[in-house]
């Protein structure tokens, strides 16, 4: 069966969805990601969808799907390279990408992940120390 | 009004919504629709299709090229004789799922169509009719 690769870039997972994506698909992704997620460790996931022309609620919803998980698993999830028309035809659908955040591109995407894993390691330095006080 | 053109095609599994997709973004290059045109209607019969195998155990969809004066359409039909609709307005509400979609098939095919119609018998099937004008 097609499967959808996913690379690994140091703390991060790169998904690059460019085909015309199926149910059975979605579902091996989800899996796969969730595995490769927990036996990495990463932090952070990223969505390249620019070479797809079309958002539906059906790849809508496995976006979220995939962006909770993560979350779950202490992960944050960038979506990267949707084309204007894609986006413009989303916010008519009425589809909202909740808890995701875009980018322009891959290598914009990963500057978010970066600043966003800096900030959440500087957030858990803080606690730590705190709890050194105590 | 005159149709110029038309075709039909089955919409059993999952794949031949992959092959909806491609066949309406075919014709509605042909007819000369912008990009972002092509995008909105393609969504929308994403949506359509995916409905009538979730839903409707599957159907067929009509393309048809209208000419009307010196404007040009392209409209869609799906049909299917699964269980039908009971309250057409509570599946046209935004969010409303029956299923474990997102609700927004419906809803959101008609924002992104010109002309939006829906017949349905519980027992008997259903007929979604799409159009799109230049
Ligand atoms: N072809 C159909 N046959 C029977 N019921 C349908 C059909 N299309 C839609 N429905 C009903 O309308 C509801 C809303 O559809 P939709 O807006 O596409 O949302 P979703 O697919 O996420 O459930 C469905 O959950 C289903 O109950
Ligand atoms: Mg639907």
């Amino acid at each position: 069966m097609e499967r959808i690769p996913i690379l690994r870039m140091g703390d991060f997972l790169i998904i690059s969805i460019q085909v015309d994506m199926h149910d059975r698909m979605a579902m091996t992704l989800q899996d796969d990601l969730t595995n490769k997620i927990i036996q990495t460790g990463a932090h952070g996931v990223l969505i390249d969808i620019s070479t797809l022309d079309m958002v539906d609620s059906f790849i809508g919803r496995m976006i979220n799907i995939i962006a909770s998980m993560s979350r779950i698993l202490d992960a944050e999830t960038v979506v990267v390279g949707m084309q204007p028309a894609v986006a413009i035809t989303l916010v008519e659908l009425g589809l909202t990408l909740s808890g995701v955040r875009t980018a322009l591109d891959v290598e914009k995407g990963m500057e978010l992940l970066r600043a966003a894993t800096r900030s959440r390691r500087a957030e858990a330095e803080e606690r730590e120390d705190g709890s050194v006080e105590e | 009004m005159e149709v110029s053109k038309s075709d039909a095609l089955e919409i059993r599994v999952s794949d031949d919504v992959v092959l909806v997709r491609q066949a309406v973004r075919k014709w509605a290059i042909e007819l000369g629709f912008s990009l972002v045109d092509q995008t909105k209607i393609i969504t929308a019969a994403s949506e359509l299709a995916r409905n009538t195998i979730d839903y409707g155990e599957g159907g067929t969809v009509r393309l048809e090229s209208l000419i009307d004066g010196f404007r040009k359409g392209l409209r869609l039909i799906f049909l299917d004789n699964g269980p039908g609709i009971a309250d057409i307005e509570l599946a046209l509400t935004d969010g409303y799922t029956s299923g474990k979609g997102l609700g927004l098939g419906l809803s959101g095919a008609r924002r992104l169509m010109s002309d939006f119609r829906i017949e349905s018998r519980v027992g008997d099937g259903t007929r979604v009719e799409i159009t799109r004008w230049k």
